[in-house]
């Protein structure tokens, strides 16, 4: 755990988010129904510490991440954020004027950095902009900013007048996470920030984002969809499925014992990279849900191996079942489910 | 794991039968404007009949134009400049053996053969299938073309190999199209339409990485049936070293355009020689580690193909660099005669390369 943070003190605060996207049909795009992308969830976010949140594509991850950057306009509930100056604001219904200098203190990292990079600006237009945007006008202090933050992520300042097609997969992503510390933000949002870039790249990133965190005090919420990446970075997972949270806990908690069997399931899907511990049991069947006609009583029941009758009707609430560990399952307390053992270390040679 | 067991693996399969895709010396190289790029630089590997064969590289290590060379699809100004992709062809005899870089690409035996013999399992099936055509459609189509029958017989065949793969109700999913599929159930009438001829050998390009973990397993899980019910080979091609140790017999491990080791995937795993092998397994993340640990990295990043090093190409990240051999001389696949031979100058002496090969 990161000791470092400033107290343990709440930095994000996330209490019932709903996001639904209207379905439209017809001549005059009557209002069919609403794809529940995001609905009903709660968690928060210590300041120094990382937050994973995975689950399956179109699970809401991606929205839930958008929500809070005010990127998109929640439908309902209260997204609070803990400012510089130590006042709680709500992100979900502040109006435009008093959002823009809150931008400043969140940043996001994109997923591919091959999109997220204007081809035509050099490394000192692309990182210097929020700079620029946040009214630093001198180009000299903007071009020492650049030079520092470049630095920081373990890139040549003399790189900044290049472009970025001049630059792999992963330098790429690093002149990305340089455009989010540029203006020394407090919470960063990273939506799946090493699933574009190769192994041998993706630990490298990995590493950076670490070693970010601790000189910088950063917090993070980490977007992913692969468990192992999430298990090397965060101190917390949220586990979720069709726009609800199946499972949060402290990460160890959660890859060795965890307690919803979605997140079970999820766990004994994870190709193992050792030749000789081959899966037997048979995988988790059928596909998850639309969000836009979700099943009855808990989402997960038509998949889930243990279902009870209570499943099919009544929807579970996300209860503490232990210290910081919440599961929304009518079972949680009964079920004792497979999880990961850990590893000593790399295991290599025999 | 508490769900998964011990497998005893099943040692070198098949011994004594010779392999059904040979593929020695093969180079394929890009003649553009910039220079020449050799996406596929002397590789050398065999498939034996109802082997899982695993190829891991990261990008750009010449995976994917490997398997393009040996079905014959790759696009201008990509061109087999040398070697031999020597397939078992038509039935059990062993003389049958062609070599499928003198055919025409574009010719009647390539093509029977490409779809027919050997089938592919393309990465994106949204990308792969026509959204303007049912995917019964499509596969009537592909069995027409191989086989002899007649449109009812090729739709009723069709259905069999949907319900096969574990498709639900394949009647009425036959006349759908693929944008009204799941990504699981497209990805299974991919596997269906590849199935559809009975081949002796399946491609399967990365056929996992677009779908999530719980639909990976699934896919996987039935890949491994069908394998050992039709006893089909497989080259599997993948960068997920998580993916290779599940389903692969032996397994080749690219970087740029070489074979740097192959072997059974036991050893490849356990007992890694070359060090790209032994530096790839260390970085992987692992839902087995620690919770917040730093990993070991391979240092730098993988050069661009036009700044080729000179040498071994690993060389410049290489923790074992040797200077003056490794920096000078390409290391060959060696030893010959080894079930795990490695292309690295730390386990034999500078050798003539040619002479290697074999």
């Amino acid at each position: 755990m990161n000791s470092n943070a400033p107290n343990g003190q709440v930095l994000l605060d996330v209490k019932h988010l709903q996001k639904y996207f209207p379905i439209k049909k017809g001549f005059f795009k009557r209002v069919v129904g609403h794809v529940r992308a995001v609905d009903d969830v709660s968690f928060d976010i210590k300041a120094g510490e990382t937050l994973g949140l995975v689950g399956e594509s179109g699970c809401g991850k991606t929205t839930i991440a958008r929500c809070i950057l005010r990127a998109l306009k929640p439908t309902g509930g209260q997204v609070l954020f803990r400012t510089e100056a130590d006042r709680l604001v709500d992100m979900a219904t502040l109006p435009g004027e008093d959002l823009r200098p809150l931008r400043r203190e969140m940043q996001m990292i994109f997923q591919d950095p091959f999109a997220s990079l204007n081809p035509r600006m050099n490394l000192l237009d692309i990182v210097g902009e929020p700079l620029l945007v946040n009214g630093m006008k001198d180009r000299r202090r903007r071009t020492d900013r650049v030079a520092e933050v470049l630095g920081l992520v373990g890139l040549r300042p003399e790189y900044m007048r290049r472009f970025p097609h001049a630059f792999s997969g992963g330098q790429r992503q690093r002149i990305v996470i340089a455009r989010a510390l540029a203006l020394n933000p407090r919470l960063i949002v990273a939506d799946e920030p090493v699933s574009a870039l190769d192994v041998s790249v993706q630990a490298q990133v990995l590493n950076l984002m670490l070693e970010l965190q601790q000189r910088l005090h950063l917090t993070y919420l980490f977007v992913a969809h692969d468990l192992s990446v999430v298990k090397h970075i965060a101190d917390r997972v949220a586990v979720m499925y069709v726009g609800k949270i199946a499972e949060i806990a402290p990460t160890p908690d959660l890859f060795g014992a965890p307690k919803h069997p979605y997140t079970a399931a999820l766990l004994s899907a994870v190709p193992v990279a050792d030749p000789r511990v081959r899966s037997t049991q048979p995988p988790l069947s059928g596909d998850v849900p639309s969000p836009a006609n979700p099943p009855s009583g808990c989402y997960f029941h038509p998949r889930c191996p243990h279902v009870i009758d209570r499943c099919r009707t009544e929807t579970p609430a996300l209860e503490e079942t232990s210290p910081g560990h919440y599961v929304s399952c009518h079972r949680a307390h009964e079920l004792v489910l497979p999880g990961i053992g850990e590893l000593p270390a790399a295991d290599l040679g025999d | 794991m508490a769900c998964a067991t011990r497998l005893i693996r099943t040692v070198s399969p098949m011994t004594n039968s010779s392999p059904l895709l040979s593929v020695r010396n093969l180079k394929t190289y890009f003649n553009l404007d910039e220079g020449v790029v050799k996406a596929v630089d002397g590789v050398s590997f065999d498939v034996y009949p109802g082997q899982v064969l695993g190829i891991v590289g990261e990008s750009g290590c010449g995976k994917s134009v490997t398997i393009k060379s040996v079905l014959r699809i790759v696009e201008k100004p990509g061109e087999i400049v040398g070697g031999e992709i020597n397939f078992r062809s038509g039935d059990a005899s062993d003389q049958g053996l062609i070599d499928l870089t003198r055919l025409d690409a574009r010719g009647k035996r390539m093509r029977s053969i490409r779809g027919g013999e050997i089938a592919l399992i393309p990465q994106e099936p949204m990308a792969a299938f026509s959204p303007v055509h049912t995917v019964g459609n499509q596969l009537i189509e592909a069995i027409l073309l191989h086989q002899p029958v007649s449109k009812q017989e090729a739709r009723r065949i069709a259905i069999d190999r949907l319900r096969e793969v574990g498709v639900p109700s394949p009647e009425e999913r036959i006349d759908a199209y693929s944008w009204e599929l799941s990504g699981g159930l497209r990805q299974r009438v991919m596997i269906a339409m590849a199935l559809s001829c009975h081949p002796k050998l399946l491609i399967a390009d990365e056929p996992t990485t677009a779908i999530d973990v719980t639909t990976q397993a699934q896919v996987l899980n039935l890949l491994r049936a069908l394998q050992q019910q039709l006893n089909t080979a497989i080259i599997f091609i993948t960068h997920d070293l998580g993916v290779i140790a599940q389903i692969a017999d032996h397994v080749v491990i690219m970087y740029l355009g070489r074979v740097m080791e192959t072997g059974p995937v036991d050893d490849i795993f356990h007992r890694p020689k070359h060090p790209y092998t032994k530096a790839l397994l260390q970085s992987i993340p692992s839902v087995q580690a620690q919770a917040r640990t730093p990993l070991p990295t391979i240092a730098g990043t993988i050069p661009h193909p036009f700044n080729r090093p000179t040498g071994c190409a690993f060389h410049p990240r290489c923790p074992d660099v040797i200077a003056g051999a490794c920096d000078r001389h390409i290391p060959a696949l060696h030893p010959v005669n080894d079930p795990q031979p490695v292309s690295c100058f730390l386990y034999h002496d500078i050798v003539d390369e040619e002479v290697a090969v074999r």
